[in-house]
């Protein structure tokens, strides 16, 4: 079956496809890439916005009397007021940027949750996480006497949501929700999580990271109380990611880093703090992942996240439907509302060897854990192979895979 | 790149039927390996006397690779001294990496040859030295208390 055949896009793809260098490269022509939930590919707009930021404008932000500074700060702060208004937060000073989401969960850890926790408090997580959103509320567990409380999984991956009517008390001071799994795409109903955490009196932070790349975010909507994602999921450069807090829990919190920039006066002994948000960040920031993270919201938007959502979500819908064809397949958490993301596991084979065997074939998947070590315990394997889509994947890429998929258990099928 | 070249018989042999599955009963050493990025471990109950491997077996989860190394590595220590397993490891662990391929340590008739493919694939070079790595901890590890 060719491209053809499949359902129709509700945008130019190819057009898309064409602003991304890494596909044009000639190594690459054959390349599939579905490794999109560690990490995207950059169009050549951000690619762009960068290399100008280097070759016209480069200069430290919010220093100098000089046009090149003033020029970078207006970028800098340009781009956190495209954030706010990306995931519709009320003010630009909500955004504090930061090297990536796990950084961002690790300030809330650092200057929120162990100031304000105590021995006796309760951490409420899901077994969803990522261990970027459950090592940090670990250790913090640890150094404040709070206790650790999970919302459970069952075997086949589905998040029992109902048990928040047990595992909510008020001694919940915080939840740490992952806002869709990056292993089985599940996406979670983090505003019904907030509104049993706020009835308590607990805030809620969401890792957002798998979510906002791929689905319209409303933070004043959710009510959440802090928000985390990353720039490189969305298009964005490596090494920048958000937090976004309300405006008086970020004031209630400390610094978590210290040094030039995030002042207001210093003494000899003691200083003070500069206003939101740059009380958040501390000495020289990536000025240019920031305006990279900038050009990729304007990409985004200019296609419509809508229609991208729409697009990924007819991809996956049709890659489901090809793989629960396959016998000797099992796909984990197929009817859910989710992301677009596959884990899947073929019987016998490790998802390492199928993975190189993919790569054969130049398919870039992912196989191990994903970070998620909880959720491969519940789910009683060791590893699982995944697949993630984005705008620039295509349903010719599906048939292809589904293709290799048949080529792979034909070549290993004397061992499975 | 050739996958039969990775993928030789005698791996998938030892994948599918592997030698010395188990734990020993009374094991002077126990030693567990993981690989933290895919999951992937392994457990090796060793028995000594004066110096030499006198038994292994080894349980674990992973790919074929990895399990199929664990396998090969049993088969092929039992009976040497500490310092035989130390050489073959350096040797084994130089095959797999790639290391001087035109001076191969280990001939081509030896099973763990199988194992050569594998130094063009570098993210599974982690895979075939999972037992080996966890081996030459507890053969250290044996050394030093002896001392």
């Amino acid at each position: 079956m060719g491209a053809g055949d499949s359902p129709q896009t509700v945008f130019d793809v190819e057009a898309v496809r064409s602003c991304f260098p890494i596909f044009q490269q000639p190594e690459n022509r054959n390349l599939i890439y579905f490794d999109n939930p560690a990490t995207t590919q950059r169009p050549v707009q951000v690619l762009d916005a960068i290399r100008r930021f280097h070759e016209e404008y480069n200069s430290n932000t919010h220093r100098s009397a000089y046009k090149l500074a003033e020029k970078a700060t207006a970028g800098y702060e340009c781009a956190r007021l495209q954030v706010a208004q990306f995931i519709g937060a009320r003010h630009a000073h909500e955004i504090i940027f930061t090297a990536g989401a796990t950084q961002s969960l690790n300030f809330v850890a650092y200057g929120w949750a162990r100031k304000f926790l105590k021995a006796g408090d309760e951490i409420l997580v899901t077994e969803l996480e990522h261990h970027s959103n459950l090592v940090p509320w670990q250790e913090t567990a640890k150094r404040t006497g709070a206790t650790l409380k999970f919302l459970p999984i069952d075997s086949e991956g589905r998040l029992l949501i109902e048990d928040l009517e047990t595992l909510v008390s008020e001694r919940t001071r915080l939840a740490a929700i992952t806002h869709a799994s990056n292993v089985l795409g599940t996406r979670v109903d983090v505003k019904r999580i907030i509104e049993a955490v706020h009835a308590v009196g607990g805030l809620v932070v969401v890792d957002g990271v798998q979510y906002v790349p791929h689905a319209r975010v409303n933070v004043e909507e959710l009510d959440a109380d802090f928000y985390a994602f990353s720039g490189h999921k969305m298009l964005g450069p490596m090494g920048i990611g958000i937090l976004y807090g309300k405006e008086q829990l970020l004031e209630a919190m400390d610094p978590v880093m210290f040094g030039g920039s995030m002042i207001d006066q210093v003494h000899h002994h003691y200083s003070t703090w500069a206003k939101l948000p740059w009380k958040f960040e501390a000495g020289t920031q990536n000025i240019p992942g920031v305006i990279g993270l900038g050009a990729a919201i304007d990409f985004l938007e200019q296609i419509g996240l809508d229609k991208i959502e729409a697009h990924c979500r007819a991809l996956t819908d049709y890659a489901l439907q090809k793989l629960q064809e396959i016998e000797l397949l099992k796909i984990y958490c197929p009817d859910t509302e989710r992301n677009p993301v596959i884990s899947f596991t073929v019987r016998n084979l490790h998802p390492h060897d199928l993975a190189t065997f993919f790569d054969s074939r130049n398919i870039a998947v992912r196989s191990g854990h994903h970070c998620a070590q909880l959720v491969m315990r519940k789910l009683g394997i060791p590893a699982t192979a995944r697949i993630g889509f984005y705008l620039y994947n295509t349903f010719a890429e599906i048939d292809r895979f589904i293709d290799v998929v048949g080529q792979a258990l034909g070549y290993f099928a004397r061992w499975i | 790149m050739d996958l039969d070249e990775l993928y030789q018989e005698i791996i998938l042999e030892h994948y599918k039927q592997p030698k010395n599955q188990g734990e020993l009963p009374e094991p002077d050493v126990v030693i567990e390996g993981r690989n933290p990025f895919c999951g992937d471990q392994i457990k090796l109950t060793m028995r000594m006397r004066n110096g030499v491997v006198e038994d292994v077996k080894f349980t674990g989860s992973g790919c074929a690779i990895s399990q199929a190394s664990a396998s090969v590595m049993t088969e092929h220590i039992k009976g040497k001294t500490v310092e035989e397993v130390q050489k073959l490891f350096r040797e084994f662990s130089g095959m797999v990496k790639g290391e001087d391929p035109l001076h191969p340590h280990i001939p081509e008739t030896d099973e763990l040859s199988a194992f050569k493919g594998v130094s063009a694939y570098p993210t599974r070079v982690k895979c075939a030295l999972l037992a080996w790595n966890a081996l030459k901890e507890g053969i250290e590890r044996e050394i030093k208390e002896k001392k």
